[in-house]
């Protein structure tokens, strides 16, 4: 069904993704600064109503927790707006559902969140962080979906895009989405670094995770911040982090040919696939930065964010081509 | 009257027991050099904890150890040895937060002692307790807020406490099922006091550096046991 391309519902959720988006980074920075429980009452702070903290007490740790709580309600107010207007002004009922499961989506995160600071559980935190991804996905489609592009292509010739490289991204992005769980969960071990030197690990390729082994690194480090000792589940879990991560660069370098050879230098998918190989690129330097700078917060929320945009990237591309393939037929 | 009887034998024991009883004591050593201390960089961006420290910042304190290799902060706790907790009614042991830092950094408690937490800080804390096998606790103290009571009913090694709008500030307390424990001080040295007569396993931990045992006798005139970690 033809829908009519509404500009500003457009730009407004596009703000929902951008909001989102940031929101991610700055819940990157709770994660980073091991601020999350800086603030111990939800959904008060500090025994105030949220809105009404004083200023005075948002230092050290609380400020990055308080404000990504005031972010996540600005987001949560947008992504009502967005579900109701979508309910008003769009007459495809599946993007209806999509408004419905996006302002749902954003209740659970809250209170995800919520309960994380309750309970004190880390594994909610990981929980939290993998729904915060899928949710930067939703609403990104959605802005696609409302888009001028979306919904004039319908009568604007398409080229179709193999379904080899369809796949191959599709299967790419999945790869991406089970590596940003992998790193959720070394994060929320709240351990910091479980291997502090790259490209070797602990001075090995492979390295010892044997207990006597664990208990050297443990006395070997001098942690500055109040991280857990770590494990040797925690070693093994970075080197898989590593493993993954040389196997999606591969993966995203292969689809940027792929897509050359399959649609041409001049397509806007191969430039978009490009765009994709560039950010993995920079997320490699990222992570190999975050360990060279023993997990500088700024420098490993920026990995966090730069893991966001890879997945994003990934399942627009795939939303995109999936669309002109099916019109080209 | 039989029962004032075993009272009074039950009283005459301990008295015994006690006048018997010796103190334990030792020093611990450290060999090898230790990896430097860090400095506290993170607090010269907070303004509420910087004020504190118009010259250096203060460093990292895992190896606390003196000029003759004397080892401080290592825990030594004597195993096997039947002895109820008193920490109930034991003096409160008060751990306090100044200038963004715990004072002390490491502590030992019995079970069901009461940790008094402090905030001598112009700023907010959240104490937060993560624990193994006791119950945690996250609980906000304002500045000049009332002091904060923590028990733990089980024992446990190395029981991390931690402010999380500081993330520096940390501290540990072991608690332990019994009143014969101690922790080194800034000499090495350790006292266990009163010990009753009798062979133990003496038990003595560091944070970084693990855990040594011995085994003692213990005499009417006590004991002594020291103990020397290695830095590998």
């Amino acid at each position: 069904m033809n829908n009519k391309y509404h500009p500003a519902l457009f730009w407004f959720a596009v703000l929902n993704a951008v909001a989102t988006f940031l929101l991610i980074g700055l819940g990157g920075l709770v994660t980073s600064h091991e601020a999350g429980m800086s603030v111990p009452d939800w959904p008060t702070s500090y025994g105030y109503n949220m809105f009404a903290l004083p200023i005075k007490f948002w230092t050290g740790g609380a400020f990055f927790e308080h404000t990504h709580r005031l972010l996540a309600s600005v987001v949560g107010f947008l992504t009502t707006i967005l579900a109701i207007w979508l309910w008003l002004k769009d007459s495809r009922k599946w993007m209806i559902w999509l408004g419905i499961a996006a302002f749902l989506g954003v209740i659970a995160q809250g209170i995800l969140g919520g309960l994380r600071v309750k309970l004190q559980m880390d594994s909610l935190g990981i929980f939290h962080g993998a729904v915060a991804q899928t949710f930067l996905v939703l609403v990104c489609a959605i802005a696609l979906f409302t888009s001028r592009w979306w919904q004039n292509s319908e009568t604007e010739k398409q080229d179709s895009v193999p379904r080899g490289l369809r796949k191959h991204i599709f299967y790419v992005t999945i790869l991406i989405f089970i590596q940003l769980l992998i790193a959720a969960t070394m994060r929320h071990q709240h351990a910091g670094l479980a291997i502090s030197d790259f490209p070797l690990a602990h001075g090995k390729i492979w390295p010892d995770a044997s207990a006597d082994a664990v208990v050297r690194y443990n006395a070997e480090r001098v942690e500055t911040y109040n991280v857990k000792p770590i494990t040797a589940f925690q070693v093994e879990l970075q080197m898989i982090h590593r493993l993954v991560a040389y196997t999606i660069f591969l993966g995203v370098a292969a689809a940027f040919f792929l897509a050359r050879k399959k649609l041409g230098g001049r397509d806007a998918l191969t430039k978009f696939a490009f765009f994709w190989l560039i950010l993995l690129s920079l997320q490699i330097v990222l992570g190999a930065a975050t360990i060279w700078k023993n997990k500088a917060a700024d420098i490993a929320t920026l990995h966090v964010m730069v893991g966001a945009l890879a997945l994003l990237t990934g399942a627009l591309w795939w939303l995109v081509a999936a669309r002109r393939t099916r019109l080209a037929v | 009257m039989k029962k004032s009887l075993l009272l009074l034998s039950l009283g005459l024991f301990a008295v015994t027991q006690f006048a018997q009883a010796g103190d334990l004591t030792g020093v611990i050593s450290l060999k090898g050099t230790p990896p430097a201390e860090k400095e506290l960089s993170p607090i010269k961006d907070d303004p509420n904890c910087s004020v504190s420290y118009p010259g250096a910042l203060p460093k990292t304190k895992f190896y606390v150890v003196d000029a003759s290799g004397d080892l401080a902060d290592v825990v030594v706790v004597l195993k096997g040895i039947s002895a109820p907790s008193t920490g109930a009614s034991a003096a409160p042991v008060v751990m306090d937060q100044k200038g963004c830092l715990y004072y002390p950094q490491i502590l030992a408690v019995q079970t069901g002692q009461k940790i008094i937490v402090k905030n001598s800080d112009n700023c907010v804390h959240n104490v937060h307790t993560v624990p193994k096998a006791n119950d945690s606790q996250n609980l906000v103290q304002m500045p000049g807020g009332a002091d904060l009571t923590f028990t733990f009913a089980k024992p446990e090694p190395f029981l991390k406490f931690q402010c999380d709008v500081h993330p520096w500030m940390f501290a540990w307390v072991t608690v332990v099922d019994g009143p014969y424990f101690a922790v080194s001080g800034a000499d090495g040295k350790f006292t266990i006091k009163n010990v009753p007569p009798g062979k133990y396993t003496l038990e003595a931990t560091h944070r970084k550096l693990g855990t040594q045992t011995a085994e003692v006798e213990v005499k009417a005139d006590g004991a002594a046991q020291n103990f020397t970690f290695e830095v590998k």
